[in-house]
């Protein structure tokens, strides 16, 4: 995955809490066989309402999605931080995440970031007058600023430290590969292999 | 201090021992892959622009979606459809050996990899399903993983894992049998009654006592498949000379100077006498009889000569109210005997009971006899292999003759991802291993029981044991 420093871009404000992983992307959308394509599906049934708020310009072009408390709660399915992603977000800002989903984001490389919630309040109010204000989210300094207005987010260290270093799962075990293949090397023969026998 | 069974073989697996709160990192000799949990996988490999690490450890079959009748046409459900051609391109595309639909070695995952002989003692298993735990019955470390766990064992051939505890499950009678009638899977539903759905979360269970020691392989592998079942991950079985005769000769087992090495090596996986289990349960077999589940969890079961229980009577709030809703769902009266509820449908087959040994039991109880009018039962071997083999031996004409459907390989009915669905309100007696709302199809209900009870449910038409029959 790529790593993350800092991203700058336009900030939507997503006025509820509680936003559970059905809303995000509904369970219809699990039978797909890809990893990508799944912008349509994000937020479905809000994006049937004209009003809301990815349905307005400047917002749709959005990337930094600002929501009350609460975010991700619900199933476990990884679509959901893959249907923000594939929308073009990179960051999240809430004042409080599902930890599931918090653990998901982080091993895809979606910035959670988590700041007070009046500090929430400010960013809604002032996206909300000027939209189009583009948000910066510094990782390295652990700060969110649109205009003015800077305020400090928190992350625990180690998701920090994967994010800077642009390491998923996969990409923090292949830091062993040599201790990989000293196992393989040792490995007896007479072990099966699936391929068929000559 | 000496160790368990489990502990040795993860032990084996260290590439690399965890350090502080980081988990251990384990190897994976063997990665069983099917068209339902990997495409992600794959997709996630493509994006990143990397590679299956040990394509000749990683095997994929067709089995979820599969249908089991005309099997030669294309597939009619197009979600089916793509997921089963995405799986061949995927395989194509990294080099992934395949046994596709009509292929003779096609099969459920959980039935494939043991008949060839690449599930052997002592290696680590794992597959994006549950029901892996299957393959501890020879002594592996084997259980289901999620979708991103499946693209990491395919782009490393290792999982990061934290230890788990160890459960031993003492099985024993007092000369070692099970009574006539009662089979492994009546142990199964017995164990998950015992201890619950939720007894075994956390931990490795470990099947012993006479009772196991005298089990057949494939007996075994129905026990141990359901461990899952009990909430448990994986379940294991030492191996012993059981073990080495089925495997020796088969297709991926060792060969001459290495069978031997090989079989020196498997003794030694067996847990030591000094070695302490984290927990300990006790199974008394001598009066087991067989098994029904009355509701819809698999915990929720009781012997066949028992009455559905009276929610009222059970005293934990929770157990209560979600008997309660079982019952409802179930569409059954507390107090009625469970020999009385009649079934709709029967359903021989599935990675916990659809090898041979399960069908020839089905066969001699409905052979010579008819299953009851108004009832459907289909019989679905669980590999092409189980279906030539029980062809061979004319199974399949004692079935056809009885009334019942002879079918070809696939997960089918237990899961209803394919056309072999109950309709709502239908009920089945199913020799399956999960009876969830809906699991057999939308409103279906589900009665697990061994393939003996199910032949003897198709003949009479309500639950019943052989015994039961003239």
């Amino acid at each position: 995955m790529d790593a993350f420093t800092t991203h700058t871009g336009i900030g939507v404000p997503l006025r509820r809490s509680n936003v559970d992983t059905d809303q995000i992307i509904p369970a219809v959308y699990l039978k797909r066989v890809t990893r990508t394509g799944f912008e349509d599906g994000l937020f479905a049934a809000w994006r049937n309402d004209e009003s809301f708020v990815l349905n307005q310009e400047p917002f749709r072009r959005g990337s930094v999605l600002v929501a009350g408390p609460d975010f991700g709660t619900g199933s476990s399915r990884e679509h959901a931080v893959w249907a923000l992603m594939n929308y073009g977000f990179r960051v999240v800002i809430s004042s409080r995440f599902a930890d599931i989903f918090r653990g998901n984001s982080a091993k895809q490389g979606l910035l959670a970031a988590e700041i007070a919630q009046p500090d929430v309040e400010l960013l809604w109010k002032l996206l909300e007058n000027e939209p189009g204000t583009e948000v910066t989210v510094d990782l390295t300094e652990k700060t969110v600023q649109a205009k003015d207005l800077t305020v400090p987010f928190s992350i625990d260290d180690y998701t920090r430290w994967r994010l800077l270093e642009g390491l998923d799962d996969i990409g923090l075990t292949l830091r062993h590969a040599d201790d990989i293949t000293a196992f393989e090397t040792a490995r007896p023969a007479r072990l099966p292999v699936t391929t068929p026998r000559g | 201090m000496g160790r368990t069974l489990a502990e040795k073989v993860w032990d084996q697996h260290l590439v690399r021992r965890g350090e502080g709160q980081e988990p251990d990192l384990l190897y994976i000799d063997l990665h069983l892959v099917h068209e339902v949990t990997s495409p992600q996988a794959f997709d996630g490999l493509r994006l990143a622009g990397r590679p299956v690490r040990r394509p000749d450890l990683t095997l994929a079959t067709e089995d979820h979606n599969v249908p089991t009748t005309d099997v030669e046409l294309p597939i009619a459900d197009p979600v089916s459809r793509t997921q089963v051609q995405t799986l061949r391109r995927n395989c194509a595309e990294f080099g992934v050996p395949l046994y596709p639909m009509n292929h003779a070695e096609q099969g459920i995952v959980h039935v494939v990899g043991p008949q060839l002989g690449l599930t052997q003692p002592g290696l680590t298993v794992v597959c994006g399903d549950s029901h892996t735990s299957t393959h501890g019955a020879f002594g592996a470390l084997a259980f289901g993983i999620g979708t991103s766990e499946v693209e990491h064992v395919l782009a490393t051939q290792t999982l990061p894992l934290r230890r788990l505890r160890t459960m031993a499950i003492n099985v024993n009678s007092a000369d070692g049998r099970l009574r006539e009638g009662v089979t492994s899977k009546d142990v199964a539903l017995a164990m998950i009654a015992q201890i619950g759905t939720g007894g075994g979360q956390g931990y490795i269970l470990e099947y012993r006592g006479n009772v196991i020691e005298g089990l057949s392989m494939e007996a075994r592998m129905t026990i141990c498949n359901m461990s899952i079942e009990a909430g448990a991950r994986a379940g294991m079985i030492a191996p012993d000379e059981t073990t080495f005769a089925y495997l020796k000769g088969r297709d991926h087992a060792p060969q001459g100077v290495d069978w031997d090495a090989a079989v020196e090596a498997w003794r030694e996986l067996r847990t030591d006498d000094d070695a302490v289990f984290d927990a300990e349960v006790r199974i008394d077999a001598n009066a087991l009889t067989p098994f029904v589940t009355w509701g819809t969890n698999p915990g929720q079961g009781l012997p066949l000569g028992e009455r559905v229980p009276d929610p009222a009577e059970i005293v934990d709030e929770n157990e209560r109210v979600a008997a309660e809703k079982a019952l409802t769902y179930m569409g059954l009266q507390a107090g009625k005997p469970l020999r009385e509820v009649a079934v709709d449908t029967v359903f021989v087959g599935s990675c916990t009971n659809g090898r041979i040994e399960d069908l020839r039991a089905a066969a001699q109880i409905i052979g010579g006899r008819k299953v009851a009018d108004g009832v459907r039962m289909l019989v679905v071997p669980g590999s092409m292999r189980v279906r030539f083999q029980a062809e061979s031996e004319g199974l399949d004409e004692v079935f056809r003759a009885a009334g019942a459907e002879w079918r070809s390989a696939g997960c089918s009915m237990c899961l209803g991802m394919n056309p072999d669905q109950l309709a709502p309100g239908e009920r089945s007696a199913s020799t399956s291993n999960r009876n969830f709302e809906g699991r057999q199809g939308k409103g279906g209900r589900t009665h697990l029981v061994s393939p003996l009870v199910a032949a003897a449910t198709a003949v009479r038409g309500t639950l019943s044991s052989p015994e039961d029959l003239d």
